[in-house]
């Protein structure tokens, strides 16, 4: 498969990625060969063959629904670039 | 005596009996990091005064006795991306610069209790991807056992650690052979537990379904002493099995062990005397009572693909949480919300971080899915169903543990395909979920380390531990040191 500039593109959108032109320029070739060695596995037949998502059986966990103190918020917000008032701040986004 | 050239286990029995205090212990440890990690750079942070009063604060509690671990008191370090509260945790990005957990990861919390030293935390792979510790941002681990070579990676720093001589033990973290191959490159211990025998609470995820937190060491009797100390349930991880920490009867009896040995895996590209050594460990095995028997594992050649795929699809989704807002770098000029996130994660991510977003970005998009990551889900079905095939033949799959010996430094940064291809051995354990151990076994021609996987049943660590074992009961290969010299 070749990937082109616009895939590259959109998988820079996809993964919140900005690349300069070179950057860009290796990272369409690198990823082209390692995509390309990845289609070896249509070798293999897994027809019938159930994607396994975990080596072993798990499933939900739950808990008794007990009331108990959260995290503080002082210390959910103890490494924020930017906080106030016990929030993380952001850049405006409406106007 | 050098302290530091001694076992985990023989200086928690000399700290029990008084021969030596915590505190002289510990600062003996730091004294090595100042001498050696100028050379090794093993270490991102080093928390001198932190570990000094936790040896104050242990040496009361094993005089009070209310610490009885035979670790107690043993100073030892941690893979920088476990969270440790209040101290540097990087995952040797620059997207974490600054960050202070408020909390400590289980693992590091149940060694705590039980008297843990923390000295302070490893260098590493930037987040674990790559297999020489060279993409972190704080510069590339070297070689105890030779100043060109990497150390392996991604856990380069706990091997090199313990290598040196700098801590007595370490933890690291394997998703598809970073506890093992620079187990096997630096001439240590290193087990990879079965996926949820040890909980990942706190271990800063790379890829969920295969990231496995486990221990380095000098030798099989600390890694074991670890595991039962770090392994058990933990409800704050749901993927935690439902079971008691994990006890070892080291006996060294191996009588009637059936091993198996994967033909696949020492055919075209292992290096000559890496096979050597590690068939020479199966005649020993043999020699000490093992059935040993080769076999066919075809599925070999797929399971790297098929790793890549889904740890890249598993970090590009984990790695979404790094946007420039809740901890670490922020870019520090932005149009809006959305630029804010482009810029913090361009410029804080290294180029490999970014490739392997990327590469999961893409196997997950729409029109791609099928072909790419489903496609390795099914295949990582049917190498499971390998192994289960094999393990009802063997107790147990001996094999190399990476085609080389340590890489010079700077040979893979050029050519990731190169360096994917060197987890041919190790990968396809953290896709079926199954523990790991790499021992010593020898040496090659320019006298750096090779190490011998073993492989087992998921839960069955404590016999791999016995084989592990029984065999450097017969051997002294774990008990060479390295010297830290300039190669010609």
């Amino acid at each position: 498969m070749k990937i082109t500039d616009e895939m590259i593109d959109y998988i820079g959108i996809l993964a919140r990625l900005q690349l300069d032109e070179s950057e860009k320029e290796s990272a369409k070739n690198e990823m082209e060969k390692i995509i390309n060695y990845m289609d070896v596995l249509n070798e293999v037949d897994t027809t019938g063959i159930e994607a396994m998502s975990h080596a072993f059986p798990v499933k939900n966990v739950f808990r008794e629904d007990e009331v108990r103190p959260s995290v503080d918020r002082e210390l959910i917000t103890l490494n924020a670039p930017k906080k106030k008032d016990g929030c993380f701040q952001v850049p405006k986004t409406v106007e | 005596m050098d302290w530091m050239n001694m076992s985990a286990l023989e200086v928690g029995k000399k700290i029990k009996a008084k021969e030596i205090g915590v505190e002289e212990v510990t600062k003996a440890a730091l004294d090595r990091i100042a001498e050696k990690d100028k050379d090794v750079n093993a270490f991102i942070t080093v928390c001198a005064d932190e570990a000094m009063a936790q040896a104050k604060k242990v040496q009361k509690g094993i005089d009070e006795g209310t610490l009885t671990s035979p670790l107690a008191g043993v100073p030892m370090a941690v893979k920088d991306n476990m969270c440790t509260k209040g101290i540097l945790t990087t995952c040797a990005s620059k997207i974490l610069t600054g960050f202070k957990p408020f909390y400590s990861s289980t693992a590091v919390n149940r060694l705590e209790e039980a008297g843990a030293v923390i000295l302070g935390k490893l260098n590493m792979d930037e987040f674990a991807m790559g297999s020489t510790s060279e993409t972190s941002f704080y510069g590339p681990v070297v070689n105890p056992w030779g100043t060109q070579r990497s150390p392996g990676g991604s856990s380069g720093g706990s091997a090199a650690a313990v290598a040196a001589g700098e801590a007595f033990y370490t933890l690291g973290s394997d998703t598809g052979g970073s506890i093992r191959q620079p187990a096997s490159f630096c001439g240590v211990t290193g087990l990879k537990p079965t996926y949820g025998s040890v909980s990942r609470y706190g271990l800063i995820a790379y890829a969920s379904s295969l990231d496995q937190i486990g221990p380095l060491g000098k030798n099989v009797e600390d890694v074991a002493e670890v595991l039962s100390i770090i392994s058990g349930h933990d409800p704050k991880d749901s993927t935690s099995v439902a079971a008691g920490a994990i006890q070892t009867q080291l006996t060294g009896d191996i009588k009637g062990k059936r091993i198996g040995i994967p033909k696949e895996y020492f055919g075209d590209g292992l290096q000559a005397d890496v096979k050597e050594r590690v068939l020479a460990a199966a005649k020993k095995l043999e020699e000490m009572g093992a059935i040993v028997e080769e076999f066919s594992m075809p599925e070999t050649d797929y399971a790297i693909p098929a790793y890549y795929i889904i740890a890249c699809a598993e970090a590009s989704s984990n790695l979404s949480r790094f946007d420039g807002v809740k901890y670490g770098y922020a870019a520090p000029e932005y149009k809006d919300l959305t630029d804010l996130y482009y810029k913090s994660r361009s410029q804080g991510f290294g180029m490999e971080v970014k490739r392997r977003i990327m590469i999961g970005a893409f196997v997950l998009s729409s029109g791609y899915y099928d072909a790419y990551y489903k496609k390795a889900l099914q295949v990582k079905a049917v190498i499971k169903q390998s192994f289960d095939r094999a393990f009802g033949k063997f107790d147990c799959i001996l094999s190399p543990t990476a085609p080389t010996t340590a890489l010079k430094l700077g040979e893979s940064l050029s050519d990731p395909l190169k360096m994917y291809l060197g987890d041919i051995y190790t990968v396809s354990v953290n896709l079926a979920g199954l523990p790991s151990l790499v021992v010593p076994c020898g040496f090659d021609k320019e006298g750096l380390p090779v190490g011998l996987q073993l492989t087992g049943q998921a839960f069955t660590e404590s016999q791999l531990l016995n084989i592990g074992y029984a065999f450097q009961q017969a051997t002294d290969y774990h008990l060479h040191l390295p010297e830290t010299k300039k190669e010609a």
